[in-house]
Parts: structure tokens; sequence; C-alpha cells
């Protein structure tokens, strides 16, 4: 599903991203973990496409296709999606005016025909109750004035509303509580299938607990330094990351 | 080569007024006065500090007819395509500056007020005209005021009586529509009693106008005490029209003023608003929109006069400037040494969707008295990236992005309008204008 090889990128000639190699496979939960400044939400911002950023070596194929080369909104429109570690929040649009105008635009791309309104207000109700979120919030701008939580339960809202075959959680855990830590990760595993892939991004081991990865992997310095199964993240979690610090300086 | 003397053109509409004197009914040593002070004024250019950044003298460039007005062959149907949807309204009709009977139609007009033509009003209500004319627009210190006071012969006159609410808007239509490059000036002079209400829609709409036509339209709006007044301009169906407008309002006791000018179309707009709550406890909101493109340039010039303690203003405006287009926003606030507790407001917010676009705003504080509460802010910026790659990384495309962004950022200033229906039809022409 998605193939990442020799990724070199940075943001204002600063090179953050020194060769990484992943594959994804359709269905897999991958972890990618590592100590502040080792360029995890670069990864997350080059695959969304931000334009801050700048490749400079390296590919990445989604579904066989060059994501390197899309805008934004293709790479949404071909099932990538990205939930923000900071969610925007966007006075004077409405939630439900901005999903309906994704999904239509998404549905446009595939040659479907716009959604029914009744349909569409269905759905929402639907995939709100994943993640508890209330009618009201719904309602409001896009995040405005939400909580940290409500910001990331939106996040989590959105993406099943848009359904993609795979989500990058940019460490979705920051800033939550245990019980919103809870229900973010809950609604996140519902939305586990065999067609979905994810790639959570995370600083603490702890979400892990909740959202249980195939693998994991550990970024240090730009690079991929360790991957392994899901044990990998409670011995890091045990050792802490002056181990993978003081590892890679020696090697 | 021919060497034309070239009058100025000041001097020639001196001349052109001495010409005419005769014939225009009342008011004469008024007239005169005004003719005097405008003479003496002459027409701004950007030597004069209110005119830095709207030089009008480069309108008067060109020869502009006064008074004789060529094609009024205006019909009912035209004027169907300015009404706005939904809106149950009293329709007033002016055809460059002159009243039309035949295409005014007014609605559910209580007992005691007055809905008539200008002219009408200086014969038959000299009294109450000649008590309010020339009252609250200044002739001594704006030359456009003192130009459309000398000339002002039509317009639209409005009075309402004490405990009176007139509960359905009155809209009048300015039809601009000569093809002779012509100067229009009509006035409007409104005067509302105590405990009072009154809702005016305005527009300005040019049908097959000539390109170098100026309107030049003076209002003056009297509120009594406890009395409320909507005011909302609407400059869209104007394309290639010179709009100089003043409006000048002097507020009573408890009254309220709310305006809003939504400019969407139009060459060259300038509004001047004046106000003075005169009285404790008034509340003024003034709000605008411009939204410019090509070569357009709108000038908003706002005035509140705090005199008197316990009053309250605010403020917004905000403006969305593509191409080479030029908007301007000056915002005057005095608050005297009597106006103690006075909360003053203003904001003024802009976006610049090209490199060539220019905005120029400037805020002006004058505070005499120690014990207000007044702030004035201004922003200037581009639309914002972080929620604009959000909405993308959602699937929307870039334009649709952007039009929810800045329909969202207009929807601020649309929302105070009060008139449901029209809102509604200022959202979809701001929609419609976002996407084109």
């Amino acid at each position: 599903m998605l193939s990442i090889k020799n990724l070199h990128a940075g943001i204002e000639g600063k090179e953050i991203l020194k060769g990484i190699d992943l594959e994804i496979k359709a269905g897999e939960v991958h972890a990618i973990m590592g100590p502040n400044g080792s360029g995890k939400s670069t990864l997350s911002s080059v695959l969304a496409g931000r334009t801050a950023y700048n490749v400079t070596e390296g590919e990445v194929r989604f579904n066989g296709k060059d994501l390197l080369e899309m805008s934004p909104e293709d790479r949404a429109r071909e099932g990538l999606f990205l939930a923000f570690q900071y969610p925007v929040e966007i006075p004077g649009v409405s939630t439900i005016n901005f999903l309906k105008t994704a999904i239509n635009e998404v549905r446009a791309y595939k040659n479907l025909p716009p959604m029914e309104a009744k349909d569409f207000l269905k759905l929402m109700k639907e995939k709100q109750a994943l993640v508890e979120l209330t009618t009201s919030l719904a309602n409001r701008s896009v995040n405005e004035g939400f909580s940290g939580g409500e910001k990331k339960r939106n996040e989590v809202f959105q993406m099943a509303m848009l359904e993609p075959t795979l989500a990058i959680l940019d460490e979705t855990d920051s800033g939550l509580d245990i019980d919103a830590l809870k229900i973010v990760a809950n609604g996140v595993n519902k939305l586990r299938s065999k067609n979905r892939s994810f790639v959570v991004i995370t600083h603490y081991q702890r979400l892990l607990d909740y959202i249980v990865p195939d693998f994991v992997h550990i970024l240090y310095n730009g690079k991929i330094v360790k991957s392994g199964t899901k044990e990998l993240a409670i011995e890091m979690e045990s050792k802490g990351y002056d181990w993978i610090k003081k590892e890679s300086a020696e090697a | 080569m021919n060497v034309i003397e070239k009058i100025p053109p000041t001097e020639k509409l001196v001349a052109e007024f001495q010409k005419v004197k005769g014939s225009l009914i009342g008011f004469s040593a008024l007239r005169e006065k005004a003719i005097s002070e405008f003479e003496r004024l002459g027409i701004p250019n950007r030597k004069n500090e209110e005119w830095k950044y709207s030089d009008a003298s480069a309108l008067f460039k060109n020869e502009l007819q006064v008074g004789k007005l060529g094609s009024m062959n205006v019909q009912k149907k035209d004027i169907e395509k300015f009404l706005i949807p939904n809106l149950n309204a009293s329709v007033v009709v002016l055809v460059n500056g002159i009243y039309s009977e035949e295409q005014s139609a007014l609605k559910n007009i209580p007992k005691g007020v007055v809905v008539s033509s200008f002219a009408k009003a200086i014969t038959e209500k000299s009294e109450i005209v000649s008590t309010h004319f020339s009252k609250y627009a200044n002739i001594t210190g704006d030359a456009f005021v003192a130009l459309n006071t000398a000339f002002a012969t039509d317009g639209v006159f409005i009075s309402i009586p004490d405990n009176t609410i007139v509960e359905t808007p009155v809209h009048i239509i300015n039809i601009i529509s000569t093809q002779e490059p012509s100067l229009l000036q009509p006035r409007f002079l409104f005067i509302i009693g105590n405990n009072s209400e009154l809702k005016i829609v305005e527009s300005f709409d040019a049908i097959n106008s000539n390109t170098k036509n100026v309107c030049n339209s003076v209002a003056e709006i009297s509120i009594g005490k406890k009395s409320k007044v909507q005011y909302y301009k609407l400059q869209n169906d104007c394309s290639g029209v010179h709009l100089i407008s003043s409006v000048n309002v002097h507020q009573q006791k408890d009254s309220h003023f709310d305006t809003n000018t939504v400019t969407l179309n139009g060459d060259w707009v300038r509004n001047n608003l004046n106000i003075v709550p005169d009285a404790e406890h008034c509340e003024t909101h003034l709000n605008g929109l411009f939204i410019t493109r090509g070569n357009q340039h709108v000038d908003n010039h706002t005035l509140v006069d705090h005199r008197k303690p316990n009053c309250e203003s605010n403020q917004l405006y905000k403006g969305i400037l593509d191409g080479k287009s030029v908007g301007v926003f000056n915002g005057k606030i005095f608050v005297r040494r009597d106006a103690q507790k006075t909360n003053a407001y203003q904001s003024s917010k802009n976006i610049l969707l090209s490199d060539d676009a220019t905005i120029n705003t400037k805020p002006q504080l004058e505070i005499y008295a120690d014990d207000v509460k007044c702030s004035h802010g201004s922003t200037t910026g581009q639309l914002n990236e972080e929620a604009m790659f959000y909405l993308r990384s959602r699937g929307l495309g870039e334009e649709s992005a952007k039009n929810l962004l800045l329909f969202a950022y207009a929807g601020d200033v649309i929302e105070k309008i009060q008139i449901e229906s029209l809102k509604i039809y200022l959202e979809e022409l701001v929609n419609q204008r976002l996407k084109k």
C-alpha cells in the first residue's frame, strides 16, 4: 500500500529525514516512535504534502502511484488521511459544510455523484457516535473553541467520515487525558480493517496499549534505527530513548 | 497641434451653478454659501489629507453634464432585477437622482409617515425640511457635500413621527443610466422622531451607464430619542460607476444606529460615514465589507464623534482585495472631554489575494476624556496557510478551500445584517463573487 524508499527531506535547507525506508501493507498498523526532533512530524507532513517541506531524495509510492507528485487534496482523494497533531481552528466554517464539501470532492474525483443530504446526515450521526462526539460540536465551526480532547476526537470523526485506506495519526495522544485517549483509541480500533492501514506516530508507548501495532519502528536523527513488533515499544518505554541515542552514537 | 484651453473642473462646476441657480427651488442663500465653500475647497486631490489615497480630481478630468440628463427610459423590467428576493419592502426608485413616482411602490406605510421625493418635500414640507436640511452634512469641510448641497434638487425624503415603527424596510434603488458622462447628485433626508424605527436598504445599480459617470450622494439622518435605524448600503450592480457618498447621522439620547456597507462592484467608490452620537446612551454599529478585483478602488472613511457620556460604538470593516485593486479604510473616533464612559471599538481586517493589490488602513483615535474604553486593531494578511492545508488535506481543492475560508471571513460582517432575506441575498452574492 505504502512504500517509502530512501526518503530524504527537510525544511528551509535543513535536512531532517535522512533516508527512510518503510513498507506498509494493507491492514497493517505501524507505530513510529522517537524522541523529540527525530523527524516524526516531518515524516507525516511530507506524506500529507505540506509545501514547506522539500523532498531532496527518494520516493514514496501509494497504491503504486507516485505520492510526492500529488497535491495534498489528491492524496486525500486517493485515500490518505492525516490526523493532525495540532488541528487548526477555522472560525466561520461549519464542520458540516466542510465535511460535505470534502466528501463530495472526493466522490467527484472517483466519478461518483454527490452524496444525498439525508445519507450524509445519517453517516454523520453514525460516525459521531464512534468517538462520542456530540451533535452540537459537529454543528460548530471547525475545531473552534474545542478542547484538546475534542479536537482529537474530531480528527478521528473526520477520518471515519472520509474512510481512508491509509491513516496517519500524528501524536494523536499528545495532550489527552486517559479517558479521552481511550475514546480516541477506541474509535481508531473500530476503524481497523483488512483494507485499512495505520501509521501511528507517538512519543510515548502509552497509546500503543490501546492501539496495538503490528510493527514498531524507532526513528532517530532522521532514520529508522530499529524495527520490531509491539514488544519493542515496551522495551523502549523501560529503557528510554537514551539507549537508542547511545547505541546510534556508537555505531 | 490644437491647444484647447481647459477650464479646471471646480470652476466649471461653479459656472454651471451660476447658470442654473435661478431654476433651483428653495434655499437660495444656503446654495450660494455652499457653492462658495465648494469653490474655496475645490475638488480634492491627493494633497488633501482626507483624500490622500483617493484622488477624486481624476474623476472630474472628463466633461460631466450636470442637470440635463440623457437616457431616462428605464422600464419596470429593468428595475425588477435589482429587487432583493423575498425582501418585502417599499421600493423607491431614483433614476439618475430623480425620484420616479411611476417606478416606486410604497407598502405598509404607517399613518403620519412621509416617504416622498425630496423635490416635493422642499415645497410641501418646507418647514421640517428647512429645520434639518444641511444641519448634519457639513458644507464647510467637505467639497462634495458642498457641491451636492448647492445643486440639491431631488432624492428621497422620509419623516417619521414619534412612536411609530416602520416594519417594512424601504429599499431605495439608485438607478444610474446615462450615456452622456454625467454628475448625478441625489439628496436624502430622513427624520425619525422619538421612539420610532426605520430600516433602509440602499442600492446603486447601473443600466447602460457611461463609465465616466459620477454619482455624488449625500444623506442626512436625524434619529430621535430611543429610536432605532438600520441602514444598509449595497454597491453591487454598479460596475463602471464612480460613487462618492456621504452619510451623516445625528443621534439623540438612547438611540441606535446600525449600518452595513457592502461593496462588491463599482470602479471607484468613496463612502464617508459621519456619525454624531450627540446625547447619552447612544449605540452605533458600523460594519463594512468590500471585495475588490481588477482596478477597483474602494475607500471607506468613518468618523464617530462622541460628544456625550455613556455611549458605545463598534466598527468592523473587512476587505478582500484581488488583482490590482486598492482599498482604503480610515476610521476616526473622537471622544470629547465630556464623553466619559465611552466604549469605542474599531477593527479593520484585510486579506490581500494578489501581490498587486493594496490596502491603506488608518485608525485615528483622538481621546480627550479620561474614563473611557477605546481600542482599535488593524490586520492585513494572506489566507491562513495552515487552514488552507487542513482543508486540502481532507480532499478540498485549492479553489473550494479558498472560497470556504473567504466566505467564512466575509461572513462575520454579513452576519450582522438584521434583515434575514437581505442577509441570505448577500451571502449568495458574496458566494458567487468569490467563485469568479
